[in-house]
């Protein structure tokens, strides 16, 4: 099943990447100039031709290339005179938003050379085991003499170079331990793989009858597919975490003091400045107006739903979107001082307290390396003293216990269920940062949730589209097809979804805090409030509407409503069975707080919180002992998010917000978290049975070595089958979960004149 | 036993080659789109193979 990102096709100016291209342009080797952006909206694959099609077809650009897995495209042109804003203009006229791709952003290039680096050690090892084993079985089928020895020159021929070529990323991590005077995991397998090959190499040279080749390729091959799994993990959650991140290249426009203006970085931002922000556009810095009546939308910075009217006087503070009209603003701080920075901060000291938790993994990986280190010494010791001084037999059981005592298993245990628990979650529209979460994400027992973007889609929806005329409706559309206001975008969609052409209103006009009038056969008709249409006011607190009135017909009202996500009682509900204590933390009024948690079942609910109050609740029910998954968007929910025991945050929430959490989900629905948890609670079960797996193996197993009845060999066809094993466990997750995909499929929405304004925050 | 000499080099050239393509096709870029290839072959026109589908 699909999951598709609920962005649907968007004609956002605003969100457009407004700044200057050249910077991302890069130079090819054969002379021609290439181009990469991110486009976070494409879901189907139908829109791979789309795109390359469109792209190819304009001047100049000789060809696009669509790399669906990452979201991204790539241009390339040879004509000096092609400007890359084009690429821009023509995804975004196809309902496309795209940013520059900067592959150093988020560290994924380095990602990308190490995951490239172990799977060619993995290919190389490979090749060498199958090789080695083909002539190690030659050679236990009785190959003698001259045969022997050219067999095992041959082995030491692969084997050398391979362990050389791909034992280096282990060799590296050792030294490095080893020269900060600490021990890791990597260095008793350093030493059993460096020991057995050199041993082996010493029998060959002395014709010998058993040289270890094998067994130092066969562990190589296993502890690398280990750690590319591992790594294979970590490197799928964070691309895909930065695809939805952008660039936090906003830019302003300035009025310099002349009256010229021009587009600067909003890090260039200076206290002081006179900003240009036009209608749709985000604020880069905070500052207090100096020209022009607006309506602001400040859901993001505080999770307040309804736009608010500012004048000349009033404070605007960075992050908040500018809706109706155009703004003038004398900017008052930038860059460290705003308000963003604020909650930056407040964000970095919860970060702390986060980085105490240890993972399972590590706590054990801690023990287990000197426990090794010491068993191995002690056989030595052991055998030399029971032998009276036999170092070959010796040393071979000393490295019988090195390898088979050997991480592998223990090493898998983790990465691979977690590695197949990503896969799963990817699938059903989740995305993990990193395999803490999930360990987290199974033993919460509280859920907080914001309510704005969180509990629902943070978006208006026209609440009585039906019992409408659809004349009111085809006229009302009509008037508010330009606007931003998000009730004005509520309204075109309902008229979209019903199929009504919006009607041909002209000289339309936007007053910011009442409405939209404009001419429809020659007769004025006006949307907006009742004040500005000629009612009376009624007093129907919270729920937002709208009037629309022409001539003297009577006017017709439109209520709306933000939304539940469609499954949210569900989601509740079936938490609440499982005995989590779930409530609401809100900066939204207490109305529509209070209304959401009613018809949700949570008694517990708080409206009007700020982020600082957040953080300290959260870390209040931390102290008390309670572990909190804290789910939110905003802002606002950003400190908590970094609070909680774990986080989750919507594929729509703020870049801060995405960047906070553990855990995001896609999509409309919230059943997403139902099945993190599920899938993390699973994969705990099968961490811990792996990991039971791994030690019964160890004891068993380590005894046998010491006792010097396991040559290397076995040991490292114990070892390996030991790895299979964990590995066949782990893939039963795949099993159990493939069957449970309960995501809400939701289609891009049709190519309509309206755009949701609410859609940037999707993307 | 001279055969071996023909069929250890022969066995192994033959591992070495399959060793080659895949890091070869590990390099020239195939691995870095796995979705999209699996969707291409349904949704993509057929059009002549141009020069440019090597460039990603």
């Amino acid at each position: 099943m699909m999951t598709c990102c609920a962005i649907g096709p968007a004609i956002d100016a605003a969100t457009l990447f407004a700044g200057d291209l050249e910077p991302w342009v890069t130079a090819r080797p054969d002379g021609s100039r290439e181009l990469a952006l991110i486009i976070p909206g494409i879901c189907s694959p139908e829109s791979i031709p789309v795109i390359e099609g469109a792209l190819e077809r304009l001047p100049g650009l000789a060809s696009a290339r669509v790399n669906f897995t990452g979201k991204r495209v790539v241009a390339i042109w040879n004509d000096p005179s092609f400007k890359p804003a084009g690429i821009t203009e023509k995804l975004s006229q196809l309902g496309f938003i795209s940013r520059p791709f900067d592959p150093s952003y988020s560290g994924l290039k380095a990602d990308d050379a190490q995951s490239s680096l172990l799977l060619r050690a993995v290919a190389v090892s490979g090749f060498a085991v199958a090789n080695i084993m083909l002539l190690s079985v030659s050679v236990w089928s009785g190959a003698e003499g001259s045969t022997r020895d050219l067999f095992h020159w041959i082995s030491a021929g692969i084997a050398l170079p391979t362990v050389a070529y791909a034992g280096r990323p282990f060799f590296r991590s050792a030294i490095r331990a080893l020269s900060s005077g600490q021990f890791n995991m990597d260095v008793p397998i350093s030493l059993a793989v460096c020991l057995a090959a050199l041993m082996s190499l010493y029998e060959t040279f002395n014709h010998g009858e058993v040289a270890y080749f094998d067994a130092s390729v066969t562990l190589l091959f296993f502890l690398l597919t280990g750690r590319y799994l591992d790594h294979l993990m970590r490197a799928r959650a964070r691309s895909s975490v930065s695809q939805l991140l952008s660039l936090s290249a906003s830019s302003a426009m300035i009025e310099d003091v002349g009256g010229a203006t021009r587009i600067i970085a909003a890090t260039a931002l200076q206290p002081q400045m006179k900003m240009l922000v036009a209608a749709g556009e985000r604020l880069a810095a905070d500052g207090v107006i100096i020209l022009g009546t607006s309506e602001i939308d400040r859901s993001l910075l505080t999770g307040e739903t309804n736009p608010e009217v500012v004048a000349r006087g009033a404070t605007v503070h960075a992050g908040m979107l500018n809706l109706t009209g155009p703004l003038s603003v004398t900017v008052t701080a930038a860059g460290q001082d705003t308000f963003l920075a604020e909650i930056i901060c407040l964000m970095a000291s919860a970060e702390q307290s986060r980085s105490r938790y240890v993972q399972i993994a590590d706590k054990l990986a801690r023990i287990y390396s000197p426990a090794v280190h010491i068993l191995a010494t002690l056989t030595l010791v052991g055998w030399l003293i029971w032998t009276g001084g036999d170092w070959h037999t010796s040393l071979m059981t000393a490295i019988a216990v090195l390898i088979i005592t050997c991480p592998c298993a223990l090493g898998l245990a983790v990465p691979a269920v977690q590695t197949v628990a990503s896969g799963v979650l990817f699938r059903n529209g989740v995305m993990i940062k990193d395999g803490a979460a999930l360990e987290k994400l199974s033993d919460v027992d509280s859920v907080i949730f914001d309510k704005t973007g969180t509990l629902t889609l943070g978006r208006p929806r026209l609440t009585n589209s039906s019992s409408l005329a659809s004349s009111d409706l085809a006229l009302a559309a009509g008037l508010a097809r330009l606007s931003r206001h998000p009730l004005s975008r509520a309204v075109c969609e309902a008229a979209n979804s019903r199929g009504i052409a919006p009607a041909a209103v002209e000289n339309i006009e936007e007053q910011p805090g009442n409405g939209l009038s404009g001419y429809f056969d020659g007769r004025l008709v006006r949307l907006g409030s009742r004040r500005w249409c000629g009612l009376q006011e009624n007093g129907c607190q919270g729920l937002p509407e709208f009037v629309l009135a022409l001539g003297e017909t009577t006017p017709a009202i439109f209520t709306f409503e933000d939304e539940l996500r469609p499954d949210a009682p569900a989601v509740i509900a079936k938490l609440k069975a499982e005995g989590l204590r779930v409530e609401i933390l809100s900066g939204d009024r207490e109305a529509p707080v209070s209304r959401a948690a009613s018809s949700l079942g949570i008694e517990c609910w708080q409206a009007g919180v700020t982020p600082q109050q957040k953080l300290a609740y959260v870390q209040s029910l931390k102290e008390a002992g309670r572990k909190v998954l804290m789910v939110g968007d905003g802002l606002n929910d950003a400190p908590a998010l970094a609070a909680g025991h774990t986080s989750m945050a919507p594929s729509s929430a703020t870049d801060i917000g995405r960047t906070t959490a553990d855990t995001i989900f896609m999509g409309e629905s919230l059943m997403p978290l139902l099945v993190a948890r599920d899938v993390a609670i699973a994969t705990q079960r099968l961490s811990i049975q792996n990991f039971a797996l791994a030690v019964g193996y160890n004891c068993l197993a380590v005894p046998v070595a010491m006792l010097g009845l396991a040559s290397p060999l076995i040991a490292a066809v114990a070892m390996s089958t030991s790895s299979i094993i964990v590995i066949a466990n782990s893939l039963r997750l795949g099993l159990g979960f493939s069957k449970q995909k309960t995501v809400v499929v939701t289609k891009p929405q049709p190519n309509s004149p309206g755009i949701s304004i609410f859609e940037r925050r999707a993307a | 036993m001279t055969i071996l000499l023909f069929l250890i080099p022969a066995a192994l050239a033959l591992g070495a080659i399959g060793l080659a393509a895949f890091l070869w096709s590990l390099r020239n870029g195939q691995f870095d789109d796995l979705d999209g290839a699996a969707h291409r072959i349904l949704v993509a026109e057929d059009r002549p193979k141009s020069s440019t589908d090597r460039n990603n």
